[in-house]
């Protein structure tokens, strides 16, 4: 019922921020629908001063007129929960962008909303408690089958303290908005649950018991990231890199092979058609785990930047929304949101039309914060029952320059537990992933012995200096033992840091075999060679390199990876000489 | 009959405020001043404020002018009669043919719902080597041409308008200078192209409104075309100039700057007209060409940078040749696996020599004594910059492979080139 209190009016437009005047109580970031004759285009109050309060609109606000009537919802910025979430493709503020096609075509028609979920379809519902059981919300009362999972229907997140089932319905099929059960709380009340819950996007689903601390890796498959930077399951990192630095190829990489159950894509403001190459092909693209398409664990949230700037604002809360929302299954998830720079940029657009005192570059004062609440609703999260589901953030930074010092950046390295720093000169070599190895760094432990990394760590460093050095003095200028050294990162980084990304063995490499193969580099680069000269050592390093590149691209233990390794190892154990202590 | 106003209470640059009730956002008015009639469109509304910028400029401009909401938003004519037209930025007619009323549509519509795209697949043959061998054009491509005052980017843009596989071509231009609009039309009149072109144009002398509305105009003409199922090339040039007339209106208002000056919504901005870009699932497309100038030849500046993030790579237009380094088509693997089974091979071979080629050049300038090796790279990369860099060459895409197997081949043993040998028989040289 709408009241009509909860009602104000137009009074002042300046791009897409629409200042109202209210009659009653409004509540910050709630909804609020301005009236265009039929058209109802969606806002979000962002302030309040007095009766006044601005709102930023989801939409074009062409035509808005002062005076036009507008409607306060009492509900906040929410999304819908429930099963049929997966495989779908949304717009930031949920909306199905396919079913939005088919309805209205090429363009995205203003002011139309459709549900996120499809309210006709059936679930099978198979109940896991009985009446009388003791729940708390997040408990699961049962389960409906979704693509590959168990898709848990629980007992919803905003419910507090002990419940109790009083009504369970029978296995059988159901509807998201059938009653499948009913819960009494302490206070005597009774609510209705369905398979279809809503959430307010800003908060964090919390209905778990413990915080636990990230610590096992996740497997990305990309060997740099892995081995030197990796992340841990519920952990945090970022991506910053200058434009054509490879930052969506990696994004597209971790998003199809990271060994994690559910992957969210949240693009916020990027480009249309890196978004449309998701889109058309991972329906196509196999999942190694589960021999299905890979839409059947990726959920899309894509708000380009041609889209209403408040919809990409709110678009990285409706991803990690819907992310938290698998977690609670016991699901570990992966949200990987590009770029956090656009939605930083929202936030400095909106912040600059309030007219707020602007802090560093412009941006608001509360960018730190709104980055860091943003990261901190990753984690790794002991439930109810004792399983544990997990959130992992990977957010793309696109620094103004590709200078690492700017507000965004910097706001949030201070947050995240790993950094992948993209750089110019290795995207310009074609060295991919341009990640550089020595600005990079993680809190994270690897899957490899931590010893054997330094290692690697060491000769990338020493490498680098003798470099900068052979640039001063030449390579005549330069001892053969250093000379070796410098090969030997170079080798390094060729043969195991870079991945072809165009072939399909090399451009995803299983945790087995990165210890496998990380063994044998550690051996070269501990091993002394005793070389004629500096031809002879080049000749060797790059015999070997071409020798393992090959390798690279042979599936794991293989005849061929079998043979080529024989060819590796016995070029290595012809020049043995002594190792080192 | 609609209401006149004629209180003009605030005129700050080209901007106008009047007070007057009932008037929507993006609406547009006329103001009639001494014997004119210009165009002005409401940017802010504040109670009964109503701030406007008038397209023409605010000179001449006095309170007590009249102002008329004319109760629609910015407009263009859509009809097959645009064709072989020139219009000012804000749709008027620029080559004294009849004004275009019918059929008038809402510039800067809507976003394309991304579920109606479909993924780019044809090349755009250009006959610039540089291009379609190192760095293919694609239809539905947004690409900018980066470069700096004084290159040669018009004529580069008006060669590829005329050497592009394209149906139609559709020229904004921003902040041109006269000659370089006169240039523009000649060449496209000469080479019988103006017929399926058509051309929007504010020059440097016109008022800065005009070039913001450039972009806008040539994109909701180009979109209707290519709704009909046109494959449309936008040139837009020059980018820069928009961005600064972003800047000059937003210091105007009073928005608080953020980049240099540039207004906290640059990227949107930008990002707004780039994505214009499109390949319709069932109808047309739309490929933007767009020069960027480099402010000091910086690309961290905010509008090339910027650019970049939204674009698909870039064309580096530097001492008058596409630079190998820097440019980059990132749609280019779409198309280049479908020419001929060279491309790709030719494509990055070629290129790793030139960058083997740069470090040798380095190396002979500081007095490093230069090996047979050396010597051979030198002798290919005055070669390669001679034969395939220059803008002056002018040949399809298979004769600029071929060409590169000549260079190749006169320059380098078959086992130097690290080309496997399959291509090798089949494509290099006999003698």
């Amino acid at each position: 019922m709408s009241d009509n209190l909860r009602k104000g009016q137009v009074i002042g437009v300046n791009g897409n921020m629409v200042s109202v005047e209210f009659l009653t109580n409004v509540m910050q970031n709630e909804v609020a629908y301005i009236v265009q004759g039929s058209d109802r285009l969606k806002s979000e109050v962002i302030r309040i001063r007095g009766k006044r309060a601005e709102l930023q609109v989801f939409e074009d606000t062409n035509d808005i007129k002062i005076g036009d009537c507008v409607e306060f919802s009492g509900e906040l910025l929410s999304v819908e929960l429930g099963p049929g979430l997966l495989g779908q493709v949304f717009d930031g503020l949920q909306n199905p962008l396919p079913r939005l096609a088919q309805d209205h075509g090429f363009f995205l028609k203003r002011g139309v909303y459709l549900s996120a979920l499809e309210d006709d379809q059936q679930w099978e519902f198979t109940p896991t408690v009985k009446k009388g059981d003791k729940v708390r919300s997040g408990s699961k009362l049962g389960f409906v089958p979704e693509k590959i999972f168990e898709h848990s229907i629980m007992v919803p997140f905003h419910l507090s303290g002990e419940l109790e089932v009083v009504e369970i319905v029978a296995k059988g099929k159901y509807k998201i908005k059938d009653v499948v059960a009913k819960v009494k709380s302490l206070d005597g009340k009774t609510h209705d649950v369905c398979m279809k819950t809503i959430w307010p996007v800003k908060m964090p689903i919390n209905a778990y018991s413990k915080k636990l601390k990230p610590i096992k890796p996740l497997v990305s498959k990309i060997r740099i990231i892995d081995t030197l930077v990796p992340v841990a399951v519920g952990g945090t990192f970022c991506t910053p890199g200058p434009f054509g630095a490879g930052k969506t190829v990696l994004q597209h990489l971790l998003s199809r092979h990271a060994e994690v159950d559910v992957v969210v894509i949240a693009a916020c403001g990027e480009r249309a058609g890196e978004v449309v190459e998701v889109l058309k092909t991972f329906p196509e693209l196999k999942d190694p785990r589960t021999q299905k398409t890979l839409m059947d664990r990726t959920i899309i949230i894509c708000n380009t930047s041609s889209m209403p700037v408040a919809a990409r604002e709110s678009s990285v809360y409706t991803a990690v929304t819907i992310a938290e929302y698998y977690r609670q299954m016991g699901l570990n998830v992966f949200l990987l949101a590009d770029s956090t720079s656009r939605w930083a940029q929202a936030m400095r657009e909106m912040s600059g039309r309030l007219e707020e005192i602007p802090g560093e570059e412009a941006f608001p004062a509360y960018l730190e914060t709104r980055i860091a609440s943003f990261y901190e609703r990753a984690g790794i999260v002991q439930l109810r029952d004792g399983k544990t589901g997990s959130v992992t953030i990977g957010g793309a930074v696109s620094p103004a320059g590709g200078n690492f010092e700017e507000p965004v950046t910097q706001a949030t390295l201070k947050v995240v537990g790993a950094f992948h720093g993209l750089s110019r000169d290795r995207a310009n070599a074609r060295k991919y992933p341009a990640i550089d190895p020595l600005q990079s760094w993680s809190k994270y432990e690897s899957f490899i012995e931590f010893e054997k990394v330094e290692k690697g760590i060491r000769i990338l460093k020493r490498s680098d200096q003798i470099d900068q050095m052979m640039k001063v003095v030449g390579e005549e200028g330069t001892t053969l033992d250093d000379f070796v050294e410098y090969l030997k990162g170079d080798f390094f980084d060729s043969v195991y840091l870079q991945q072809n990304a165009f072939d399909e063995v090399d451009e995803a490499t299983i945790a087995d075999r990165q210890k496998y193969i990380f063994d044998i580099i550690v051996e070269i680069i501990d091993k002394k060679f005793d070389f004629k000269g500096k031809e002879d050592a080049r000749k060797f390093f790059l015999d070997l390199r071409q020798k393992f590149i090959n390798w690279n691209t042979k599936k794991f233990n293989s005849s061929e990876f079998k043979s080529l390794e024989k060819n590796v190892l016995d070029q290595i154990q012809v020049t043995k000489v002594e190792q080192n202590a | 009959m609609h209401k006149v106003y004629n209180e003009i209470i605030q005129i700050a640059g080209d901007v106008i405020t009047v007070e007057a009730k009932n008037v929507g956002y993006n609406e547009l008015a006329e103001v009639q001043t001494q014997g004119s009639i210009s165009l002005a469109q409401v940017i802010r509304l504040d109670g009964d404020r109503v701030s406007l910028q008038v397209l023409s400029g605010s000179r001449g401009i006095s309170t007590n002018d009249k102002v008329r909401f004319l109760k629609h938003p910015m407009q263009v004519s859509f009809t097959q009669d645009l064709l072989g037209r020139i219009f000012t930025g804000s749709g008027e007619s620029r080559d004294n043919g009849p004004a275009l009323t019918e059929n008038m549509i809402a510039i800067g519509g809507p976003s394309v719902n991304p579920a109606k795209r479909i993924i780019p697949k044809n090349m755009i043959r250009t006959g610039i080597p540089m291009i379609d061998v190192f760095n293919s054009l694609v239809e539905s491509q947004k690409l900018p041409i980066f470069s700096v005052a004084g290159e040669p980017y018009n004529p580069l843009l008006a060669r590829i308008a005329m050497q592009a596989e394209v149906d139609m071509i559709i020229l904004g231009g921003m902040g041109l200078k006269y000659d370089d609009y006169l240039f523009f039309k000649d060449t496209l009149e000469k080479q019988g192209a103006l017929s399926r072109s058509i051309l929007f144009v504010h020059t440097a002398s016109d008022p800065t409104v005009e070039c913001l509305l450039v972009p806008d105009m040539s994109l909701a003409v180009a979109e209707q075309f290519a709704l009909e199922g046109k494959r449309v090339l936008v040139l837009l040039t020059d980018m820069t100039n928009f961005a600064d007339a972003l800047k000059e209106i937003a210091i105007t208002m009073e928005q608080i700057p953020s980049n240099r000056g540039y207004p906290g919504d640059l990227y949107s901005q930008l990002a707004k007209r780039y994505e214009k870009a499109v390949d319709f699932d069932g109808a047309g497309s739309i490929t933007v060409l767009a020069v960027t100038t480099m402010p000091g030849d910086d690309v961290t500046h905010p509008v090339p940078d910027n650019t970049g993030y939204i674009t698909e790579g870039q064309f580096y237009l530097k001492g008058g040749r596409i630079e190998p380094f820097g440019s980059l088509s990132r749609l280019k693997q779409q198309v280049n696996g479908d020419t001929r089974d060279d491309h790709r091979t030719i494509m990055d071979r070629m290129i790793q020599f030139y960058a083997d080629y740069r470090e040798t050049l380095e190396k002979k300038s500081m007095g490093f004594q230069m090996s047979g090796w050396d010597n051979k790279l030198l002798k290919y990369g005055d070669r390669f910059e001679k034969e395939l860099m220059a803008l002056s060459v002018n040949i399809p895409l298979e004769k600029a492979l071929d060409l590169g197997w000549e260079i190749l081949s006169s320059t380098f043993d078959k086992s130097e080139t690290g080309i496997k040998d399959a291509l090798i028989e089949k494509y290099w040289p006999k003698k």
